[in-house]
């Protein structure tokens, strides 16, 4: 049996421990707060880009922007949003897992996969496994601005538009509440039909100024990038808040951990003490 | 009563103005202009500049924006303003740099695997250890 010693130093570093998670969660939980806040913010902004997109899909436009029509899958391209740190639980590999089942569904079609990591850990697993990484951004912080995501995303629409890709995939967890975050695959490109709404039925057009084309091109990337950076503002909450649980679960843990092995202390003391004074009796005894 | 369309001013990080005004003065791309109530659809990218918001009763409010998407309906107008400065430049530069980092990660394989092999190394001394530790418990007993 360990000494009273041992396990005393034993409880000790378990308690080290627990004051880390503790401090851990609590931060995981003010920031979690913050990241919903900045999720709300930017939400009316993909709302109304969403409404001027649905609007654009039944103007009856003579010009037919690329990122509207549908291609024969080839070659497909995946944006992975994911954590530049771990500590979070499993919200990033089971992503990764999910995905990893997609992409084989995939490539058992015969399609060719590109990859664009979005945070640390993606790009990590990804070149691990072997994927074909052709842009990435990391550290892009708790407070990410759209500037940080335009590169890699305009990396991704170029080459759909040079027709390296015919298709293009946003991954991302999607915050459903603090206990439940949900791995999510949407399609980017080509941007999904909307439904009919009935007003907008009769036969109109806009004006565009300059022309067409300009004007989508610039519309349809903005639409896009509102997509994936709504997708990393999501993702960011989601990381809080699955720090929060696992630290919390971390310091439950440790807290069991230490209530049992004051257990095992307190019954080395007691054996101690009783066999002491045994000892005792059994000396004065023999006198 | 002058008739009023709904104007909404949004930016990707935020919502800036949402409400009924009478007309709406915005810097297009081709020129300023002026949408009032029952407007034709329209589309045009804005440039830097202010956009002026008449409201119900004649009250007026501006706001400055450094580009982004007007969109006209005929009885509502939304304002997709940028937070990012853009440029065509910018945005390749941008596209660039994801490129390249991404390639350097890539070359970098070699220093995560060696690092990866280390770890697996260590996994195992670690087990060793605690192996030969409780053996050693075990006889001691």
């Amino acid at each position: 049996m360990a000494s009273g010693k041992e396990i005393r130093t034993q409880i000790k570093s378990i308690q080290n421990t627990q004051k880390i998670t503790r401090a851990m969660e609590m931060v995981a939980a003010s920031k979690m707060r913050k990241a919903q806040d900045r999720m709300a913010a930017s939400r009316p902004y993909s709302d109304k880009m969403h409404n001027v997109i649905g609007h654009l899909a039944y103007a009856h436009s003579e010009y037919q922007h690329t990122f509207m029509q549908e291609r024969e899958v080839k070659r497909i391209g995946f944006i992975i949003v994911s954590t530049d740190r771990g500590l979070c639980g499993g919200l990033n590999n089971n992503m990764f897992r999910q995905l990893v089942r997609d992409m084989k569904e995939w490539s058992d079609k015969g399609a060719e996969i590109e990859l664009c990591t979005i945070g640390q850990k993606a790009m990590q697993f990804f070149k691990r496994l072997g994927g074909n990484i052709t842009a990435q951004t990391t550290h892009i912080g708790d407070s990410p601005g759209i500037t940080d995501i335009i590169g890699a995303v305009k990396v991704m629409l170029d080459a759909y538009n040079g027709g390296q890709i015919d298709r293009l995939f946003l991954v991302y967890n999607r915050f459903v509440n603090t206990m439940t975050q949900q791995s999510t695959v949407e399609q980017l490109l080509p941007i999904p039909k909307a439904e009919l709404d009935e007003e907008l039925r009769h036969h109109w057009d806009y004006i565009y100024e300059p022309d067409a084309s300009e004007v989508l091109d610039g519309l349809l990337a903005r639409y896009i990038e509102s997509l994936v950076y709504q997708g990393v503002v999501e993702n960011i909450a989601c990381e809080q808040a699955a720090r929060m649980v696992a630290m919390k679960a971390a310091s439950d843990n440790a807290g069991g951990l230490i209530d049992e092995l004051q257990l095992a202390y307190n019954k080395a003391r007691q054996a101690a003490i009783t066999q002491e004074l045994s000892e005792i009796i059994s000396g004065a005894s023999a006198v | 009563m002058a008739m009023t369309m709904h104007v909404d001013i949004v930016s990707a990080e935020s919502e800036i103005f949402s409400g009924t005004a009478e007309m709406l003065v915005a810097p297009a791309k081709m020129g300023e202009v002026g949408i009032m109530p029952r407007h034709t659809p329209m589309l045009t990218p804005l440039k830097p500049g202010e956009i002026r918001v008449i409201k119900e009763g004649g009250e007026e409010e501006t706001f400055y924006v450094s580009g982004g998407m007007l969109e006209v309906q005929p009885h509502t107008v939304t304002v997709l303003s940028d937070t990012a400065l853009r440029a065509h430049d910018l945005d390749e530069a941008a596209a660039l740099a994801a490129k390249t980092e991404a390639e350097q990660a890539m070359k970098d394989k070699k220093t995560d695997m060696d690092y990866a092999r280390a770890q697996a190394e260590l996994a195992e001394a670690v087990a060793q250890l605690q192996t030969i530790q409780r053996l050693r418990k075990k006889q001691g007993r």
